[in-house]
């Protein structure tokens, strides 16, 4: 399912909703999620799961053309945790 | 600073004038269509923010780490995020504080 897909979804959930509607909802969360995790927030959706930022300490890596080191300073990478609900509804049914 | 479905529908509101109603509802859904396109099995792929896989684990041994008894740890299938290069990199060039928790 593509970003497109879920508008379409969504389009399809909301009968009395134009498309340009579920097109601009979907912009607006989506941003406002990268937003919060770009000025070092964390979000959390109940029963769906949470998203945070995970630090990298920096390291000597390699460029692997040249074989050349290289500083690879700190950094935060976005990290997801699946929720309860998610986590339960994804797994193989319990024997 | 941590995002909830609370301020996700008060932005709906704002800014793409939904009522109060149909703008929870609409973050409920967002969430929702993606728990189950992945509850069937299919990945979600969100350009600009990121991708949601499937992963199938097998068993592996396991210890309970208390008693130190062995038990298997069943196989399993999990998500797992991959944010987009876009995202990434956003995140990389502002962000280079502590998280906030």
């Amino acid at each position: 399912m593509t970003r497109s897909d879920l508008i379409a979804k969504l389009a399809e959930r909301y009968p009395q909703l134009l498309v340009k509607d579920a097109e601009l909802a979907v912009k607006v969360i989506l941003d406002t999620m990268a937003g919060t995790l770009v000025r070092g927030g964390r979000i959390e959706i109940r029963g769906f799961g949470s998203f945070s930022l995970n630090y990298r300490p920096p390291r000597t890596g390699r460029n692997p053309k040249s074989g050349e080191k290289v500083q690879v300073p700190a950094k935060h990478v976005p990290h997801f945790k699946a929720g309860k609900e998610l986590r339960e509804r994804v797994d193989y049914p319990p024997l | 600073m941590t995002l909830t479905k609370a301020e996700l529908a008060d932005l709906l509101f704002e800014k793409v004038g939904l009522n109060k109603r149909e703008a929870k509802d609409m973050v409920e859904a967002f969430f929702e269509e993606i728990r189950a396109q992945l509850e069937r099995g299919e990945s979600v792929k969100l350009s600009g923010f990121g991708n949601f896989q499937l992963r199938d684990k097998p068993q592996r041994p396991g210890r309970n780490p208390k008693t130190g008894e062995e038990i298997p740890i069943t196989a399993r299938r999990v998500v797992t995020f991959h944010p987009s290069q876009k995202l990434k990199s956003m995140v990389e060039k502002s962000y280079h504080g502590k998280p906030h928790a």
